[in-house]
């Protein structure tokens, strides 16, 4: 082994990988939610639909897709590996009696079981949309407009699933999930890459905290908004559609 | 007997102690009862009772690892309740007293658990990985000759603060054994930080922390999950921030070390 797999593959290199990865999957939830708003936008689907066209095939975004891919393949090994190495270091036998909810969080112990449930809503969710978007299955938008005509209607697709109640509960289960995994997982980053200093380290923690809630709140909204306050074609229930939902649909 | 509170009143308690004949025996836990201990005695002293109980009756007395009993010598071990030298912050074991109890309360004692510190008989660990680790480079290289005047090399007040602050680890493994993952790290950590802050540790600063890092890994331990488990079990309050130290340090010697192994 050379130098820079021994050290890739250190206690320390692992958790650097997992540091790193981990950061920039941080970085695609903000691009990935501020996008996603466009769902909010009153408009049957055309600002989404037109967003989600150009994802799929401009030049640039298919390139750095393929960073995304080695992002979460890496981050999901890397937790592999460590979990395995982890739990052998224990030992055979565990303690008969241990406390550790009165020295640590909750959240910190069980980022592998929140990490697990957010891989299982990530399968779905790439089933579900990515493969559907990529490799066919979407019906035509349609319409009168000749350029978006042609365009896959993923927003019709986004709104019948977000109107199957198991699909809502998988997905505020898994952005709970998601939540409590970064509550932890964004400040441990910057530890891990030794990134900690008595002026910067309590931003970062409440930064993290803020990111932790603020990003899975936001997700959760999307399927909750279409199951609770939308009919199947995505427009806005009679029954509830008060001043108030009109003035935040047409903010977007 | 002086110091002593006149008012404290003797307790009773149930023991559950985690019993194994030797390293490569399976063990178990077995329940004892202990009575009239003072709430004045230090955790040892009532293990040191129960000891005196057992021998009496021709029984096997529980080994356990103390040495100084003074809180500095880092050789008492004991998992007390579902913690690393029991409920109390700060303190080693044979610091806690037995105020800290109740009368009628039952304590579970286990050994240290960490695959890299095997069980030698009962309570009683085996933490020469420890020594290993210090081995690998928690030295400073100084040629022999003529001591070395106090104060010849300068070093601020706060640099020479911080680096006594992680020397103070006593290297117990109260660390390992509060971690989910059996980690090494805070102890590691202490020790790397504590000799790449002053100047005599700059010489081997690189090769130091390589090789540390090597051998902690070798020995079996597990990696950092930043659960604060280890800082906050630790009784000498050695703080996560050295861990980071220990993360940059590594970084950078492996970056720009002449090692290629």
């Amino acid at each position: 082994m050379s130098w820079i797999t021994k050290t890739l593959t250190s206690s320390i290199g692992r958790k650097i990988i997992m540091a790193l990865t981990g950061l920039f999957l941080c970085t695609f939830l903000v691009v990935h939610l501020i996008g996603n708003l466009q769902l909010f936008k009153h408009d049957q689907g055309a600002a989404f639909n037109t967003y989600s066209h150009f994802m799929g095939t401009n030049p640039i975004i298919r390139t750095i897709e393929w960073g995304l891919v080695l992002g979460f393949g890496f981050h999901i090994f890397e937790a592999f590996a460590l979990t395995r190495r982890n739990k052998a270091a224990r030992g055979a036998t565990g303690y008969v009696s241990n406390h550790s909810e009165q020295n640590s969080e909750w959240t910190s112990r069980n980022m592998g079981i929140l990490g697990s449930i957010i891989l299982i809503f990530l399968i779905v969710h790439l089933y579900n949309f990515f493969w559907r978007a990529r490799f066919g299955g979407l019906d035509k938008m349609g319409g009168d407009n000749p350029e978006t005509r042609d365009y896959d209607n993923l927003y019709m697709a986004v709104v019948s699933s977000f109107h199957i109640w198991w699909y809502v509960l998988l997905y505020v289960a898994a952005q709970i999930s998601l939540g409590y995994h970064l509550w932890h997982g964004f400040r441990s980053g910057f530890q891990t890459l030794g990134l900690n200093h008595r002026k910067y380290t309590p931003v970062i923690k409440y930064v993290g905290y803020a990111f932790a809630v603020v990003v899975s709140a936001a997700f959760a909204a999307m399927p909750l908004y279409f199951f609770l306050f939308t009919n199947d074609q995505g427009d806005l229930k009679a029954a509830i559609a008060s001043p108030i939902m009109h003035a935040v649909a047409s903010a977007f | 007997m002086a110091g002593s509170n006149p008012n404290a009143k003797p307790m009773n308690l149930t023991l559950n102690v985690w019993r194994q004949a030797g390293r490569h025996t399976s063990g178990k836990i077995v329940e004892y009862q202990v009575k009239d201990i003072s709430p004045d005695m230090s955790f040892l002293e009532m293990l040191d009772v129960l000891n005196e109980d057992l021998l009496r009756k021709g029984d096997d007395p529980v080994a356990f690892d103390h040495d100084c009993r003074e809180g500095i010598c880092g050789s008492c071990d004991l998992f007390i309740n579902g913690r690393s030298h029991g409920p109390e912050k700060g303190t080693t074991t044979c610091q806690l007293h037995m105020r800290k109890f109740s009368d009628g309360d039952t304590i579970t004692i286990e050994p240290w658990r960490a695959n890299a510190f095997p069980v030698n008989k009962d309570l009683s660990v085996d933490r020469s990985a420890f020594d290993r680790i210090i081995q690998a480079g928690g030295y400073v290289s100084v040629n022999t000759g003529g001591a070395p005047d106090g104060n010849e090399i300068p070093i601020p007040k706060e640099i020479s603060d911080r680096a006594f602050e992680a020397a103070t680890c006593i290297g117990c493994g109260a660390c390992v054994a509060a971690c989910k993952n059996a980690s090494a790290m805070l102890f590691v950590s202490a020790k790397v930080s504590q000799l790449a802050l002053l100047p005599q540790g700059h010489v081997e600063r690189k090769t130091r922390v390589e090789n540390m890092v090597a051998q902690m890994d070798k020995e079996g331990f597990g990696a950092c999950t930043n659960i604060g488990s280890c800082a906050a079990e630790c009784p000498v309050g050695i703080s996560l921030e050295n861990i980071a130290i220990l993360n940059r340090e590594f970084l950078a010697a492996k970056a720009t070390s002449n090692n290629l192994a």
